[in-house]
């Protein structure tokens, strides 16, 4: 089980997510944004941060980066695809996920542990949890609001593509303006799933809010298992 | 050389935080006319020799396709830099910086004056 982590100029979560891989079992395989070479990974991971220093918008150019020309397509042909945070903006960028992520409704940079809840627990990445369980882990970001036209997030809440929601606080708000409280998405065929929180910083005792992140990390390691074996 | 001008602007439903940010400062420095502020962004494209229609096609795709996100914003505008009307701005610009300083000049520091009123 070869999980791919995607390094560009700026990214700041890539080894985090590699020891989330390796801590839950699989193998991590680290994937350099200037290579069109995938390395025949099993899925692949797009880390956090602020690649090319979120210049123009996020992710805007790293969609660009000549990974993502050998990424798009083995996306499109099912190759499972986690976006997390800058991840989550470059999928977007890349149209790969719809929507687009703007700057936090209050402009201030979020660092809190986040409530989540599991709406979509049929995913590649999210297999392990179940539907309507409440997760909690970190969210840190500045442009973090998830928006879209209505017809688009019509189509996401009714095909089931909306994955994870923000729990609202008292006053019904998220943490980041994001429409209808949407944390995280996934495509039609359920393998590229994108969100803001971030899962690889709680999968240690010890080290963030719980250990709910590896959740992820061990559903794609079954998935990919299963398909393996049915191959 | 000539230059290409695409100027690109979040569509109007979108919210822009930092348009906000820039219309809550402007009225503590006086400016209470204004009711509203978008930001946007503008990029300014030079290639050798004179701008081509082919230029312009180009500037027009990279408008598209990597200058603005469809999904959050729209290119207003994609048209040559006009050398001639630049010159003019800045003749104006000057011209209106000559009529101010005397103005500061005959009772001294009138804008200072002016914010500590507010």
């Amino acid at each position: 089980m070869r999980i791919g982590v995607v390094t560009f100029p700026g990214s700041l979560d890539d080894r985090d997510a590699a020891r989330a891989v390796r801590e839950c079992g699989g193998e991590a395989v680290m994937l350099w944004h200037g290579d069109a070479d995938l390395k025949g990974v099993d899925a692949v991971i797009l880390p956090g941060g602020f690649s090319y220093g979120d210049y123009l918008r996020c992710g805007a150019i790293a969609r660009f980066a000549p990974v993502m020309d050998a990424l798009v397509p083995a996306a499109r042909g099912g190759l499972p695809v986690l976006g997390i945070c800058n991840g989550f903006q470059v999928l977007t960028e890349s149209h790969l996920l719809p929507g687009a992520l703007i700057r936090n409704d209050h402009r201030k940079f979020n660092c809190v542990d986040q409530r989540l809840v599991v709406e979509n627990a049929s995913t590649d990445w999210t297999s392990d949890f179940e539907a309507g369980q409440e997760i909690t882990i970190v969210l840190k970001n500045g442009e973090g609001g998830f928006v879209a036209d209505e017809k688009t997030l019509d189509t996401l809440e009714g095909e089931g593509r909306v994955v994870f929601r923000y729990v609202p606080d008292a006053e019904g708000r998220n943490p980041n303006g994001s429409y209808r409280h949407i944390a995280g998405i996934t495509n039609e065929r359920g393998n590229v799933v994108g969100l803001m929180p971030h899962p690889e910083h709680a999968v240690e005792e010890g080290y963030g809010p719980s250990l709910d992140g590896r959740g992820f990390f061990t559903s794609i390691i079954k998935q990919t298992l299963e398909s393996a074996a049915t191959a | 050389m000539g230059s290409i001008v695409v100027d690109v602007m979040l569509k109007p439903e979108i919210l822009d935080p930092q348009g906000q940010a820039v219309g809550g400062a402007l009225p503590r420095l006086g400016f209470n006319g204004f009711t509203d502020v978008r930001q946007g962004k503008r990029f300014v494209l030079t290639v050798d020799g004179d701008v081509t229609d082919e230029h312009l096609a180009a500037a027009r795709e990279a408008a598209e396709t990597l200058l603005s996100n469809p999904v959050i914003e729209d290119v207003v505008s994609v048209h040559v830099l006009d050398e001639s009307a630049a010159d003019e701005g800045a003749a104006d610009q000057s011209a209106a910086d000559e009529a101010d300083a005397p103005a500061e000049d005959a009772d001294g520091e009138p804008d200072e004056a002016e914010d500590g009123e507010q």
